[in-house]
């Protein structure tokens, strides 16, 4: 046999690795077991998830939208005010839902249920933790997208093939949202700092031109709500759903993959810290 | 420190079951051959645990302060203290999940600090509280475990419910976590940390805040494990559980190995054959040590009770009221664990 020599080889070449201890490539477990439980406990708790933006859609869309009447769209043409708001009531849906996964979900599963420290006493790194677990925000996410979308269509305000992709779009936004909210969870210790997430995220959905343009703001103002994440996930929702496709798209995606890209170093740097002490 | 990892080709090996088997063992010994050699230092025949120096601090504070220890394959080690003298750290440091300031650890020939994961592997872990899946039912709390440890479900299946029946769990399978007792989450436990049958188990105070027929019960399945051949760690307070349970320990006090031998062998050394204990009040019994002088080998007053080591207890007693002394209560006991660790430390296991 050549277990032997292979094994110190590939050992070698596993001490050199980056990721080396955090990691085992077993993800797959912690998703299976994420989907387990949902199976068995949280399933009324995903509905809940779902039902939200929809609830806001039919009494802000349908309720004060008949007040308002129709609004300017992205490409200049008329809309309905719920056809303006939808795709920004999706993008605050990606947002909460990544969010809740990712902090107050992570921040129980360490500190109380111990969930972690469990899978930690087996073969599974830290990093398969938290890919599996972003994962699973992310399905979650794609999930409502695609119900919320389809409640649109019912709806009658989908108007373009394009709008398919809000749904991808979503799933971005969510993986922005979730992979930063990891990071920022592994410094919180206790419930009063877990309200400050609270008290960053309801300002941000109220503010970020979810029912309103942007322009009503003094120019100060639009700077900041601008350098906001959620604000790029509104426009970006709201472009795709009339199909009116600008250079600004590109920087709303490009911002959420920097996000998602310093969420996730981020991330590990604090499990290395957290795990490997 | 050095970044590793499991080497992936090393984790099929471990984790590769032909279809049907139910043992891994056989797999397991292959990657444990295989990477002996790899260790820095040459190591026993059987020795499964080698600690040389080590030493765990948190910032001055030094909660593991230099031990040295060895435990060989099928061997019932066990670790004795009180709360705080580094036994959860240096069973974290084992079990791979907290790395040492210094000194040398193997695990099976591994270090565990760069093969954490290959090392886990190898390990069944009863961490000093339960962290069960409560959003699991409990069959399937072993069948996720497994999975983390990358076994594919046609071998978790019927060892789950091989476990479950060694477990006395059978027919709670289909239940909820948090309906199970403190006992029965105890059994499940030890059952879920046998569900990649672990060449070592390590039992972090596994029977604290048990009930006695609890306790009992538990004893039992662990000594079932002994008998077949698995290498068991176990933290303790209680000293009973130390003397069922180890055939070697350590006494550990302030990070610091006090002595170490068989529970017999401890009591021998450090301790007389028998104990008598009178109670005097609790006035008295710290004052009424002149009277007692001379009686026994050796006098220990404490707050409680005053404790008179001697090779024959009655005897000892009978010279108490021979001096015109009337305790309020009289004990002749055998010399335990407990008076060893006294004798060590000066201080009671159990505050």
């Amino acid at each position: 046999m050549s277990i032997v020599t292979d094994s110190h080889a590939v050992a070698e070449e596993a001490r050199n690795r980056t990721f080396g201890p955090l990691y085992s490539r077993n993800a797959k477990a912690v998703i299976s077991r994420g989907l387990m439980a949902t199976k068995s406990t949280n399933w009324l708790v995903m509905l809940s998830g779902f039902f939200e933006p929809v609830l806001f859609l039919i009494s802000m869309g349908v309720g004060l939208g008949a007040i308002v009447g129709a609004v300017q769209g992205p490409d200049g043409t008329e809309i309905s005010y719920a056809a303006y708001i939808a795709p920004a009531l999706l993008a605050v849906s990606a947002m909460n839902g990544a969010v809740y996964d990712s902090t107050w979900n992570v921040f129980f599963k360490m500190n109380f249920a111990k969930l972690y420290q469990g899978m930690l006493y087996t073969s599974l790194g830290p990093l398969d933790v938290a890919l599996g677990e972003i994962f699973l925000a992310l399905l979650r996410g794609l999930l409502y997208a695609t119900g919320f979308t389809a409640v649109m269509g019912v709806m009658g305000l989908i108007t373009t093939p394009w709008a398919i992709l809000m749904i991808p779009a979503s799933v971005l936004i969510a993986f922005g949202f979730a992979s930063l909210g990891m990071g920022i969870t592994s410094f919180l210790k206790t419930f009063q700092q877990m309200d400050w997430i609270n008290f960053i995220m309801l300002p941000m959905f109220l503010f970020s031109a979810t029912f309103y343009p942007l322009s009503v703001y003094p120019q100060y103002i639009q700077w900041l709500i601008q350098a906001m994440p959620l604000w790029h996930g509104v426009e970006l929702l709201r472009q795709i759903s009339v199909g009116a496709f600008t250079p600004a798209t590109a920087i709303h995606v490009g911002y959420y993959v920097l996000m998602t890209a310093l969420g996730m170093l981020l991330t590990t740097v604090r499990l290395r810290k957290l795990f490997l002490k | 420190m050095p970044p590793s990892a499991v080497p992936e080709a090393q984790v099929q090996v471990l984790f590769h079951i032909p279809e049907g088997s139910t043992s891994l063992r056989r797999v397991h010994n292959k990657a444990i051959v295989s990477s002996s050699p790899s260790a820095g230092h040459p190591i026993k025949q059987h020795t499964v645990i080698a600690a040389q120096d080590l030493r765990k601090t948190y910032g001055d504070l030094a909660a593991v302060d230099g031990i040295s220890f060895s435990v060989a394959a099928g061997e019932s080690f066990g670790l004795l203290g009180p709360n705080g003298a580094g036994k959860s750290t240096t069973m974290k440091m084992i079990g791979a999940v907290t790395q040492r300031t210094s000194g040398q650890l193997s695990i099976m020939g591994l270090d565990p600090d760069s093969h954490g994961p290959e090392v886990r592997a190898n390990l069944g872990v009863v961490p000093q509280q339960d962290n069960l899946d409560e959003e699991l039912r409990v069959r399937d709390n072993l069948l996720v475990y497994g999975r983390y440890f990358g076994l594919p479900m046609s071998y978790l299946k019927p060892k789950a419910d091989e476990l479950l029946e060694f477990a006395q769990l059978t027919d709670k399978a289909k239940s909820k976590v948090d309906a199970l007792s403190g006992g029965m989450k105890r059994r499940l436990t030890i059952a879920r940390s046998l569900i990649n049958e672990p060449r070592i188990l390590l039992l972090d105070e596994p029977t604290t805040g048990l009930d006695p027929q609890a306790r009992h019960i538990l004893w039992d399945r662990l000594f079932r494990l002994k008998e077949q051949g698995v290498t068991l760690i176990l933290t303790t307070h209680y000293m009973d559980e130390a003397e069922q349970l180890c055939d070697r320990l350590i006494v550990v006090d302030k990070g610091r190995i006090m002595a170490e031998g068989s529970p017999a062998q401890l009591i021998r050394e450090h301790s007389t054959r028998e104990v008598l204990e009178l109670r005097f009040g609790s006035e008295r019994n710290t004052t009424v040590g002149a009277d007692l002088q001379g009686i026994g080998e050796r006098l220990e007053a404490l707050p409680d009770r005053v404790l008179i080591y001697a090779h024959d207890g009655e005897a000892a007693l009978e010279e108490v009221t021979s001096r015109g002394l009337r305790p309020l209560t009289s004990l002749v006991r055998r010399s335990s664990l407990e008076d060893v660790f006294l004798r060590l430390t000066g201080r009671s296991l159990v505050d």
